[in-house]
Parts: structure tokens; C-alpha cells; sequence
């Protein structure tokens, strides 16, 4: 069961997930990276089944970068690439659904903002501060709730992440020892740290 | 009064490709949308980059299919496509490629070329004469500028040059495209007087 975890602050969103692949009673991988970019500046953590995690993200990723391509480099924002992403949920929901829950994080250089988007697997779309998926968040949305505040900086917002992960590794049954963590500011992704290095050996 | 963004005759189809066009703009439109298109779906089920002559075969592809079924028409354009190949497996290093396309569906390889208006065939001389292997950046500019001087009036504000590099494309500043357009008819000028004296 993934979990993801997406924290909002003044000037960016983190967006953070565990790097385990496994199904039923094999561990297949324990560097995945869960976390894709989907532009310049923004980033999905996707959890679910691997086939619809991969095939989902790439399909909106492609998408988006088709957009930009075609409208002479205009870039969506944040707001636009989370409606177009629960569109593409919504369509898909009566004919083959996505089994993909997922925190969309992304900064706005229009507006100077960051913004983070709850999607689940039954294209519900809601603007959150903070959030979570998986089981992650019946033991972390409280964590959460205690500790975010408005006006909050990069590290302390990791310092929330890293304070859920403490409670996942504390309380949780499933071991998760591994997590990656990514920032989107005004300079776009980058990785903040991991537990293993997702780079393909 | 025409806002020139509007009407770029040199695009971007890919991260790393670029086409320019002749003929019906519309065409073109169409064509380009198709190929933008191509290159993603390409890039979502090979995870890789399409190459310049993979969106030249496309291309050409999707132009034939029309000169050979009822109810349509050709497209009217003939295109250029100019991106870098892939360093090889034994790491060498990309090489530039310059690809054309024209209506009937044909594509291409070319070390220099020039499609559309009415004077292509004597700029093609033009480029024969003046091409040689191996140029560096400043000398193929220049070339280029030469050629469409021969057919637009003189000034940067009817020229549009993008410069392709292996590591990234940008357009050329008008400023410094006027700066070649002075240079080249200094010189003509020049040549011209010398030629008169010695006459």
C-alpha cells in the first residue's frame, strides 16, 4: 500500500512518497520513484496498482508537454494541469477506471503561489494545504493537522513530512523504510533526499 | 501592424526539433499539430526522444497518404526539419541533420537547402556555390542571410533565423542579424568599387 504525502508552503509544495513496488507477497523494487514531474514546475505523487501509476503519470505528463509545445510554450497552471488530470479520471471512471490516487503539487511563476490538489481514484479534486494518500493517512492527516500553519518555510515543511514518516515507521504494520522527498519552488523540481536512489542500475 | 508572433514560419515540433515551412500556411498548421502529436505519442511508448529523420518519415508519411485517397488534397507545403542525431553507441557525438519533405510525399537528407518562392532553383545554385563542409556558426549564418537577401528586402525585420544547437535552439536577435545584413553589404560594396577601379 503507497502512501504520499503532500505539504503546501509559503513559496512551494512538497510532495513526498514511499519507494516501495510490491505486490501480494514480493517485494519487487525498493527505489521506485513515485514522484513524477510533470512540467518545469510541478510534480504528481501517484499511488496505486504499478500499470495504472506508470501509464496514468506518463499519459498526463505527455499531455501536458504536447500543450506547452503546441501553444507556443505557454505553460498550465497548476489549477488547469489538476482539472485537466480529473478530467482524464472522470472519462475513464465508467469505461476503465484509473486505480490511482494522487497529491498534484505545483508552483504558479504567474501568480507567485504554489498550490497542492487531492485526486483519488473516483476523480474527486479538492485544493488542500496538506494531505495524504494511502494509510499513510489514518495515521498522519492528524500529525498534519497539528503542525501546518500558514506562512510555513521549505525546511519546516519537510519537518512535517519527515515528522509523518517517523509516525508511518513508528505505528504502521507495513514497513516503508524508504521515502523520496521533492520540493517544487520557483527554480521548478528538484529531490530533496531519498531513502535509495531511484536511478536505474 | 500585424503582430509577428502570429505568423512564425520556423517551429517547434519537439524538445530538439525543429520545422520550418513553405507554402499554405493553414497546411501547415494541420501538419504540425499532427507531428507535435507523433512525437509525444512517441515519446509515452518508446520513453525516448523521436529522431529528426523518425519526424521526417512521419511527416512524409502523412503527406503521400494524401496525394492517394478520394476527397482530399495535398497538403500545399514543403517542409524543412533540422534537429541533431544521436551520439552513437561507440560515443560519438550527434551530429547536426537537416531533413526535406514537399508535397508528393518525398523526404530528404540535406547538407544545405531551400524551399519555397519562386527564385528555389537559382538559390539552390547560390548554395552550391558558396557551400563548404564544414562551416563554423558565424560562416553558415551568414550564408543564410546571403540567400534570403537575394529574395526579401533588406533589413531584419523580414528575416527569421533559428539556430539550432546540440544543447538547444534560440532564435537569432534582430540586432545581430543586422549586424550580418551590414557586414555582407559593406562587402558587396566594397567588391563592387574594387571592381570598378580596376576596370
Amino acid at each position: 500500500m503507497d502512501t504520499v504525502f503532500g505539504v503546501k508552503y509559503d513559496g512551494g509544495v512538497v510532495i513526498a512518497a514511499d519507494q516501495g513496488n510490491a505486490r501480494s507477497i514480493l517485494m519487487y523494487q525498493r527505489n521506485l520513484d513515485k514522484v513524477v514531474p510533470l512540467s518545469s514546475h510541478s510534480a504528481v505523487g501517484v499511488s496505486g496498482p504499478n500499470a495504472d501509476l506508470v501509464n496514468f503519470s506518463e499519459y498526463i505528463q505527455k499531455n501536458i508537454a504536447l500543450y506547452e509545445l503546441s501553444n507556443d510554450g505557454m505553460k498550465l497552471s497548476t489549477h488547469a494541469q489538476a482539472n485537466f488530470m480529473r478530467g482524464e479520471l472522470a472519462a475513464a471512471l465508467r469505461r476503465g477506471p484509473y486505480q490511482v490516487n494522487v497529491l498534484l503539487g505545483g508552483y504558479d511563476e504567474s501568480t507567485e503561489s504554489s498550490s497542492l490538489y487531492f485526486l483519488d481514484y473516483l476523480a474527486s479534486l479538492q485544493k488542500v494545504n496538506y494531505g495524504c494518500q494511502g494509510y499513510a493517512s489514518s495515521f498522519c492527516l492528524s500529525i498534519m493537522d497539528r503542525d501546518w500553519k500558514e506562512g510555513l518555510t521549505e525546511d519546516e515543511a519537510v519537518a512535517i513530512v519527515e515528522h509523518c514518516m517517523q509516525e508511518l515507521h513508528t505505528r504502521f504494520l507495513i514497513a516503508q523504510p524508504n521515502f523520496i522527498i521533492k520540493v517544487i519552488d520557483k527554480d521548478g523540481v528538484k529531490t530533496s533526499k531519498f531513502g535509495a536512489d531511484p536511478a536505474d542500475t | 501592424l500585424q503582430d509577428p508572433r502570429t505568423i512564425r514560419k520556423i517551429v517547434s515540433v519537439d524538445n530538439r526539433s525543429v520545422l520550418a515551412f513553405a507554402g499554405l500556411t493553414a497546411d501547415a498548421r494541420v501538419l504540425i499539430n499532427k507531428t507535435r502529436l507523433e512525437a509525444q505519442s512517441y515519446r509515452l511508448t518508446c520513453e525516448d526522444a523521436p529522431s529528426v529523420e523518425y519526424l521526417a518519415r512521419y511527416i512524409a508519411r502523412t503527406q503521400q497518404k494524401y496525394t492517394q485517397r478520394g476527397g482530399v488534397r495535398p497538403f500545399g507545403i514543403a517542409t524543412l526539419i533540422a534537429g541533431f542525431s544521436d551520439p552513437t553507441t561507440e560515443g560519438e557525438e550527434g551530429k547536426p541533420v537537416l531533413y526535406q519533405t514537399d508535397p508528393a510525399g518525398t523526404h530528404s537528407s540535406w547538407r544545405a537547402q531551400v524551399i519555397g518562392g519562386r527564385n528555389a532553383k537559382s538559390l539552390r545554385e547560390f548554395l552550391e556555390k558558396n557551400y563548404e563542409d564544414d562551416m563554423d556558426e558565424d560562416k553558415s549564418v551568414r550564408l543564410a542571410i546571403q540567400s534570403l537577401l537575394e529574395v526579401v528586402d533588406s533589413g531584419a525585420k523580414n528575416m527569421e533565423i533559428m539556430i539550432v544547437k546540440a544543447d538547444g535552439k534560440a532564435f537569432m536577435e534582430e540586432s545581430a542579424i543586422d549586424a550580418v545584413v551590414k557586414k555582407i553589404e559593406e562587402e558587396a560594396e566594397e567588391s563592387k568599387e574594387a571592381k570598378k577601379s580596376s576596370d
